[in-house]
């Protein structure tokens, strides 16, 4: 397993370079994330990422894309619930790269 | 990660075989080319042996000190277990008909893509420990001793085979490759060679009941999400029932369906036909995977995880179980579940409700595919359908491997969208049908760090697309198969853009009229429909 240095704190990382341990998340841990994708955290960015963490909390799983969109819809005004927003925030795909800075893992199967 | 080539540089196939012969070949772990190891934390759910850090690319694979031993007695349990594989291991005459059939030999050139040639991966460590011509004349009868780097050649090529049988269809033996690349995969796992990508879905299905771990409050909160585009595209609201003893039917689909576009259009079209029949039946919370990775990795592995669905029916008191879009899903049902879960006989054979006719194919699985349901209603004309919903969409059909080699499903997906569909528009014969080409992730292959290895093998389906989208501007690639709704959207952007991808279901609820539903604008995604866009702005 790889170790990153997040302000003088080793952090492990999967191979993809999505945290490992979900315990070890901070702000500065997502900060770090964003760098690294090169991501410019406004409130916005921290709305999905803070959504992601307490939905991640109740259900064990990243949301699906359905359930991201509305609920960012309800929280940030209708024009803000659909899939071309959320691109907008995150172009690395919100499942991918919002998921990552939130520090959740990717789900597996048949997706 | 490895990046991505572009198509123009991934098209460039090399077909010139290495210059020394395959034996003296080392095999280069390409970056792209493979998943990531399968992680302690899986293993130890399954109960499989070996569980550890490693990575595939590195040199020490941190392998138990007697590695040798256990593959070689389990090779000597296998052949005594499986007559298959005794008789593959022996009867090949190295004819080559299979050599160009592999979609992975087509996507990369590499000689050891051959089937043949990977069957040839293991056979030469039977000759030589199992044969005597092997051990007295070693590399001239082909044999050769078993080492690490064999054992990494292995590893390598036994995940760079989709187990679609393609080959099989085209062998004078009908030696089944994928039989050996089962054999090959469950030997690794006897020293924790799986990939994370298979292993990490697998102890998910053991322990939560589906590959994507979806906990039932999850399952139920994703279906009421669902469920509200139902309303909004058609005014109705459907109450389906969860766990419900005493209902009729069983329900079980990959649990893909209920987490990622596009299979969540085709749950919507499950709901929505279900509903208009007003069928009984119920889905499952625990038995909620339709899939089974456990296929990908041991039979052992297989066998349990396809307990659970049979386990559920009977807790719920059903009579019998409708199985959604899913592939290998189907191969398990009718080529293994019998021997390795049967019979099932405190189940009926299933009757359809809505016509009476009964699925006398189903006797001893007492399962059957949503695709043969929905024909046989439309074959006695039990729905109400308007195709001219879904004229905005040129469609042609992907044969899923399992569902067409593996049980024959191959005129009730064309009955059922000819049905649904105006424009209907099939690839070219050799890669249709038996002769389907794979879409190169399946058998647990669609993973991210494998992109490479994925739009290789995906190229020949691709190119039989291309050539549909091309000449009748096809626009849509219909199938019933979880894994195919997962990887052909990125095959398609990446080989042929503008091509969606598209369960059967979801066509069929575009085209399905309703009692009591409002006027519909809009397809199952909330696109506009063809006509209909007017009425929508003056709405």
């Amino acid at each position: 397993m790889a170790m990153v240095d997040v302000k003088g704190k080793s952090i492990e990382v999967d191979e993809d370079g999505f945290l490992a341990n979900l315990d070890d998340w901070s702000m500065d841990v997502a900060n770090y994330f964003a760098e690294v994708e090169g991501i410019d955290m406004s409130d916005q960015h921290w709305e999905v990422v803070n959504f992601l963490r307490e939905y991640y909390k109740q259900y064990q799983i990243a949301p699906m894309i359905k359930i991201l969109v509305k609920e960012i819809g309800k929280k940030l005004g209708p024009d803000k619930g659909n899939t071309k927003y959320l691109y907008e925030l995150y172009p690395g795909g919100p499942a991918k790269q919002a998921c990552k800075i939130a520090g959740l893992p990717k789900p597996t199967g048949c997706v | 990660m490895a990046k991505l080539p572009n198509p123009e540089e991934l098209s460039k196939i090399d077909y010139a075989p290495p210059s020394k012969g395959w034996m003296d070949t080392p095999t280069e772990f390409k970056p792209g080319m493979f998943c990531h190891g399968s992680k302690p934390k899986s293993l130890e759910t399954l109960e499989f042996p070996n569980p550890r850090e490693w990575r595939p690319a590195d040199v020490d694979w941190k392998l138990p000190e007697n590695w040798k031993q256990i593959l070689l007695e389990g090779i000597a349990d296998r052949l005594k277990k499986y007559r298959s594989f005794r008789l593959f291991m022996d009867i090949c005459v190295r004819c080559g008909a299979c050599a160009d059939k592999c979609h992975f030999f087509i996507g990369t050139g590499d000689p050891k893509n051959m089937p043949v040639l990977r069957a040839e991966l293991i056979r030469s460590v039977y000759r030589k420990e199992f044969t005597i011509a092997g051990k007295i004349f070693g590399k001239m009868a082909g044999a050769r001793e078993l080492t690490v780097d064999v054992l990494k050649e292995w590893w390598y090529y036994f995940f760079q085979c989709t187990e679609c049988r393609r080959c099989s269809v085209f062998c004078p033996y009908g030696i089944d490759q994928a039989e050996i690349t089962i054999i090959g995969r469950e030997l690794l796992n006897l020293l924790g060679l799986n990939i994370e990508w298979i292993a990490g879905p697998a102890a998910n299905c053991y322990m939560k009941g589906n590959h994507l771990g979806l906990e039932p409050h999850t399952i139920v909160g994703n279906l009421e999400y669902i469920l509200d585009d139902i309303e909004t595209v058609t005014g109705k609201k459907i109450k389906p029932t969860f766990n419900r003893k005493g209902a009729e039917i069983l329900f079980v689909t990959p649990s893909g369906d209920l987490f990622a576009d596009p299979g969540t259009y085709t749950a919507m079209g499950y709901l929505m036909l279900f509903e208009e029949l007003g069928l009984d039946y119920t889905w499952s919370t625990y038995a909620s995977e339709g899939g089974n990775f456990g296929f990908f990795t041991t039979n052992e592995l297989a066998k349990r995880l396809n307990s659970k669905i049979y386990a559920e029916a009977k807790r719920l008191g059903v009579k019998y179980i409708i199985g959604g879009e899913c592939g290998h899903m189907w191969r398990v049902i009718h080529q293994y579940m019998d021997t390795w879960n049967g019979p099932a006989d405190f189940l009926e054979v299933p009757k359809s409700p809505i016509t009476g006719t009964v699925f006398e194919n189903a006797k001893a699985s007492k399962m059957i595919h949503i695709a043969e349901f929905t024909a046989d209603l439309m074959k006695n004309g039990k729905l109400k359908l308007d195709p001219s919903r879904n004229d905005h969409l040129k469609v042609t059909w992907h044969d899923s491997c399992n569902t067409a080699r593996g049980m024959g499903i191959l005129e009730e997906p064309r009955y059922v969208l000819k049905n649904v569909v105006n424009h209907f528009h099939e690839m070219p014969e050799d890669t249709i049908r038996e002769k389907t080409f794979c879409c190169g992730s399946g058998s647990g292959l669609n993973a991210s760090e494998d992109m490479d290895l994925r739009m290789k093998g995906g190229f020949p389906r691709a190119n039989a697309v291309k050539f549909v989208h091309d000449h009748y501007g096809v626009n849509m690639l219909a199938n019933i198969c979880a894994i195919d709704r997962a990887s052909l959207p990125p095959l398609m952007d990446y080989w042929v853009p503008g091509v969606k991808v598209a369960g059967l279901h979801e066509l069929v609820a575009n085209a399905l009229i309703m009692k009591g539903e409002k006027e519909r604008t809009t397809d199952l995604r909330g696109e506009p429909l063809p006509g209909k866009e007017q009425k929508e702005e003056s709405a």
